[in-house]
C-alpha cells in the first residue's frame, strides 16, 4: 500500500469533484479514477450530485444565454467548497478564461466576486495533483508504453507545461513516448467536430499518424473530449492503439492492475 | 454605402470549400510544406528576442490607443501629408475607392498600372473596376503576379501564392508570358518574372500601391517588403496612389521601432525586411511626382464600434496566425472565400461585410488558441470568435437542428434531475445504432462525428449512479 510522504502533503483536504457533464454520462471510469487516486492520498472527496455542466458547450458555439444559466447554477451548487478538482483541462479553462467575462458581460457585481471568490478554488487534476499537493509520484503502476497526447486548452490556456509528463514519469513500469508535434490540435474543437467534418478529419488524421508513429499501446491525455475524439478514428481504423485518461493510469496499482 | 470584401459575398460557406480543398493532396501538401518553413524561420528570430513579450505588449497598446483617437490621428495625417505636396482622398466603401482610382488614372492619361503589395485593392476587387474602364493592371509583388497570371486567388495575407509549388509557377509562366522552355529553378522563375516585369516597370506611367504604416505626425507612408519590386512600383512611376485601410495610421515616427520589429519577425521569419520603403508627399526631382492616397473606411468604423471586438484592427497582417492554426493548415486560404484568410479573416471579414455572408467563417475554428499564441498584437482571435459566433445565434441564422439540440441540452443541464433522465433517454435511444460496444452510424447533426470516427456506447452506469449506490 502506498503511503505518501509526509512533506507532500501539508494537510488533508475535502475535495468536491466536477466530474463534468460528458465525463459523467460517457466516461464514468475517469471520474472513479480521480476518487481512488485522491482518497489513496488521504483525502475525503465528495461528490455534490446537483451539478451538471459548465456550459462550455453552449459558450463556444455561441449560445451565450444559456450558458450564464449553467455559470449560475455551478456557482450555486460549488460556492461553499473547499477546493474543486475537475478531470477536463478545457473545462477549467472555460471557468478560469471565460467566467470572468461572464459575470462583465452580465454587469452583475455580486456575480463578479462571487467567480473570483471561486476560481483559485477550482484546479485539473493534473494540476491539483503537482501544484496544490506538490506530487508527483502518486504511487501508480501502469506496465504500458504511453504517449500523451497536450489538450489546446490544457498547453495553452491551463499552461500545464510538464505536469502531466511529469506525473507519467513517476509512474512505475510506464514507458512514455514523446508524441511528435504535440503542440497541434486534434481537431475536435467541441462542435467543430461536427460542424466542420472534414477538416476536423483531415487535422485528426495528422494526429494518428503521429500517434501511430510513436508505437505506443495507448494515447493518454487529462481531457478525455480530446480523447474520444481520437480514440474514435483509432477505433474505426481498426489500430489496436486506445486512448486512457491520465487520471486512470495514475489510479493503476501493482495491486490492482 | 455598400461595404464589400472580394468575393465574400458569394463564397461557398465554409465546410463545402474545405471540403474539396482538404481533397487536394497536392495543394495540402504546398500548404503544410511553406507554413512549415515560415513557422520554423518565425520560431527561431522570436525566440533570441529577450524583450519580445514587451514588445508585443507595446505594440498592442498603440495601436489600442490609436484606435481611440483615429479621428484625431487621421486628420492630423492629412494634414501633414497635403504639407508635404500629396494628395489625401477618402473613401466610405469599395466602390467610392476604386471610382476615385479609376478617376485619377484616366486623368493622368493612362491605360495601364504596375500595382504592388496592396491586399486592400483586393477587398474593394480594383482590379475589376480597372479593367472594367479599359485599364491595364500589372501585379509585380512576385506572388501576386503568379495569382494573376494564373487566373487565381490569394490564399495567405503575406504569400499569397503559397498553394503552388514551383512546377506549377512553372506552368503559368510558360503559358502566360509564351515561354517554350523555362528551367523549375527558383533563379529560373525569377529571371522569368524579372524579365516580365523589368520592362513594365519602366513602362508604366502610374504604380498603385498599398502601405503598411501611415505615420500621423509627418504624413510619412510605409511599405516593407521583401523583392525590391515594391521599391520599383514607388519610385518610379511618375504617379503614385496607394490606397490604405484608415486603421493603417500610427501616431509618431518613432513607433516603428515597435512594428519594424514585430512584422518582420511574425510574417517572414526575418530580423529585418530587405526594403523599408518610407516617403512624405512628393520631393521634386526624385520619384513619383505626384502621390495621391485613398483611405478607406469599408466597414472598418463599424468594427471599431464594438468594444468587444475592435481589437481586430489592431491587425498588422503579419499572417502569422495562418501559419499558427491547424485548420489553414488542412485547407489553405481559398476555404474562407475572402481576401483575408486564416484566423484573422475569419474574424475580419464577417465584421467588415455583414454577417450574413459570412456565418460559417467564426466556426471554421477549434478555439485551440495557437493564433493568440503568436499574434504580435496579442488578438484574443479565439474570444472574438465566440463572441461573433453569439452574433450568429442571436440573429437567428444557426442550422435549426442545432439550436434544437442546444436548447434541449441546456433544458436538460439546467438540473441534475432532468439530466438523469436525457442520460437514461440516450442510453435506451442508442440500441440501434450499438454495434458491439460502438456507435459508429448515428443520424442527425452526429453523422459528422460517426464519418469518420467511432463512439463509445453510453455506459450503463454513469458515474453519478456509480456515486450514489457506493
Amino acid at each position: 500500500m502506498y503511503s505518501p510522504s509526509p512533506a507532500a502533503i501539508h494537510y488533508l483536504l475535502v475535495i468536491s469533484l466536477f466530474i463534468t457533464c460528458y465525463n459523467d454520462a460517457l466516461f464514468p471510469q475517469t471520474g472513479q479514477a480521480v476518487v481512488t487516486v485522491l482518497e489513496r492520498l488521504g483525502h475525503t472527496v465528495e461528490f455534490r450530485a446537483a451539478q451538471t455542466c459548465c456550459g462550455q458547450m453552449h459558450y463556444n458555439t455561441g449560445y451565450r444565454n444559456d450558458s450564464y444559466t449553467l455559470l449560475r447554477q455551478f456557482l450555486q451548487v460549488f460556492a461553499d467548497a473547499e477546493v474543486i478538482v475537475c478531470p477536463s483541462s478545457s473545462c477549467v479553462a472555460m471557468m478560469r478564461d471565460h467566467y470572468p467575462k461572464m459575470a462583465d458581460q452580465l454587469n452583475d457585481p455580486a456575480l463578479q466576486s462571487q467567480v473570483a471568490a471561486i476560481l483559485p478554488r477550482i484546479f485539473e487534476f493534473s494540476e491539483f495533483l503537482t501544484d496544490k499537493l506538490g506530487l508527483t509520484d502518486v504511487g501508480a503502476f501502469y506496465p504500458h508504453t504511453v504517449t500523451l497526447h497536450s489538450s489546446c486548452h490544457g498547453l495553452r490556456s491551463l499552461h500545464l507545461g510538464s505536469k502531466p509528463a511529469d506525473l507519467l514519469k513517476q509512474v512505475k513500469g510506464l514507458t512514455l513516448l514523446e508524441l511528435p508535434d504535440a503542440d497541434q490540435c486534434c481537431g475536435f474543437g467541441g462542435t467543430f467536430a461536427v460542424k466542420n467534418p472534414d477538416v476536423s478529419a483531415a487535422m485528426l488524421s495528422d494526429k494518428l499518424q503521429c500517434i501511430l508513429g510513436t508505437n505506443a499501446e495507448a494515447c493518454t491525455g487529462a481531457d478525455n473530449s480530446c480523447l474520444m475524439h481520437i480514440g474514435g478514428a483509432l477505433s474505426r481504423q481498426r489500430t489496436g492503439v486506445r486512448t486512457v485518461h491520465l487520471a486512470e493510469i495514475l489510479a493503476s496499482t501493482e495491486k490492482s492492475s | 454605402m455598400s461595404v464589400r470584401v472580394g468575393e465574400a459575398a458569394s463564397a461557398l460557406p465554409f465546410p463545402e470549400a474545405a471540403k474539396k480543398l482538404v481533397a487536394n493532396s497536392q495543394l495540402r501538401r504546398n500548404v503544410r510544406h511553406a507554413t512549415n518553413v515560415i513557422r520554423s524561420k518565425r520560431g527561431r528570430v522570436v525566440e533570441e528576442m529577450p524583450d519580445w513579450e514587451q514588445l508585443r505588449d507595446s505594440g498592442k497598446a498603440i495601436k489600442d490607443h490609436t484606435l481611440a483617437h483615429l479621428d484625431q490621428y487621421l486628420i492630423q495625417f492629412e494634414a501633414a501629408c497635403t504639407k508635404a505636396g500629396g494628395q489625401v482622398h477618402w473613401a466610405r466603401d469599395a466602390d467610392e475607392a476604386n471610382r476615385i482610382i479609376v478617376d485619377l488614372v484616366k486623368r493622368y492619361g493612362s491605360d495601364e498600372v504596375i500595382k504592388v503589395k496592396t491586399m486592400t485593392s483586393d477587398e474593394t476587387r480594383l482590379n475589376v473596376a480597372l479593367e472594367a474602364a479599359g485599364i491595364t493592371p500589372f501585379e509585380t509583388d512576385l506572388a501576386d503576379l503568379i495569382v494573376q497570371l494564373g487566373d487565381d486567388k490569394p490564399s495567405h495575407i503575406v504569400v499569397p501564392a503559397l498553394h503552388r509549388n514551383r512546377m506549377e509557377i512553372r506552368e503559368i509562366f510558360m503559358g502566360k508570358m509564351g515561354l517554350d522552355s523555362l528551367g523549375y529553378l527558383p533563379e529560373d522563375l525569377t529571371a522569368a518574372a524579372r524579365k516580365y516585369l523589368r520592362e513594365r516597370f519602366l513602362r508604366v506611367k502610374v504604380g498603385i500601391s498599398g502601405a503598411n504604416y501611415l505615420i500621423a505626425e509627418t504624413g510619412s507612408v510605409v511599405v516593407v517588403e521583401s523583392e525590391g519590386n515594391g521599391r520599383m512600383c514607388l519610385t518610379l512611376p511618375e504617379v503614385l496612389i496607394s490606397i490604405v485601410g484608415v486603421e493603417k495610421v500610427i501616431p509618431r515616427f518613432e513607433d516603428l521601432e515597435v512594428y519594424l520589429q514585430l512584422l518582420p519577425r511574425s510574417a517572414t521569419g526575418e530580423r529585418m525586411n530587405p526594403y523599408n520603403s518610407i516617403w512624405t508627399g512628393v520631393t521634386p526631382g526624385d520619384g513619383p511626382q505626384a502621390f495621391h492616397i485613398v483611405l478607406l473606411d469599408n466597414g472598418r468604423t463599424k468594427v471599431l464600434a464594438d468594444p468587444e471586438s475592435r481589437e481586430t484592427l489592431d491587425c498588422i497582417r503579419c499572417g502569422a496566425c495562418l501559419n499558427a492554426c491547424p485548420v489553414y493548415r488542412q485547407t489553405g486560404g481559398h476555404a474562407y472565400g475572402s481576401v483575408y484568410a486564416g484566423p484573422i479573416g475569419a474574424i475580419l471579414t464577417p465584421q467588415l461585410q455583414s454577417m450574413e455572408h459570412s456565418q460559417t467563417l467564426p466556426y471554421a475554428s477549434t478555439l485551440c488558441g495557437a493564433c493568440y499564441e503568436v499574434c504580435p498584437v496579442k488578438i484574443n482571435i479565439p474570444e472574438i470568435l465566440i463572441h461573433l459566433r453569439t452574433k450568429v445565434v442571436d440573429s437567428g441564422h444557426a442550422p435549426l437542428a442545432e439550436r434544437l439540440a442546444m436548447k434541449g441540452a441546456a433544458f436538460a443541464m439546467s438540473k441534475a434531475s432532468r439530466l438523469s433522465l436525457a442520460h437514461a433517454f440516450a442510453r435506451l435511444g442508442q440500441w440501434p445504432f450499438n454495434d458491439d460496444g460502438k456507435l459508429d452510424n448515428l443520424p442527425g447533426l452526429l453523422a459528422g462525428w460517426t464519418e469518420f470516427r467511432d463512439l463509445d456506447a453510453i455506459p450503463s452506469q454513469s458515474f453519478r449512479e456509480w456515486w450514489s449506490k457506493r
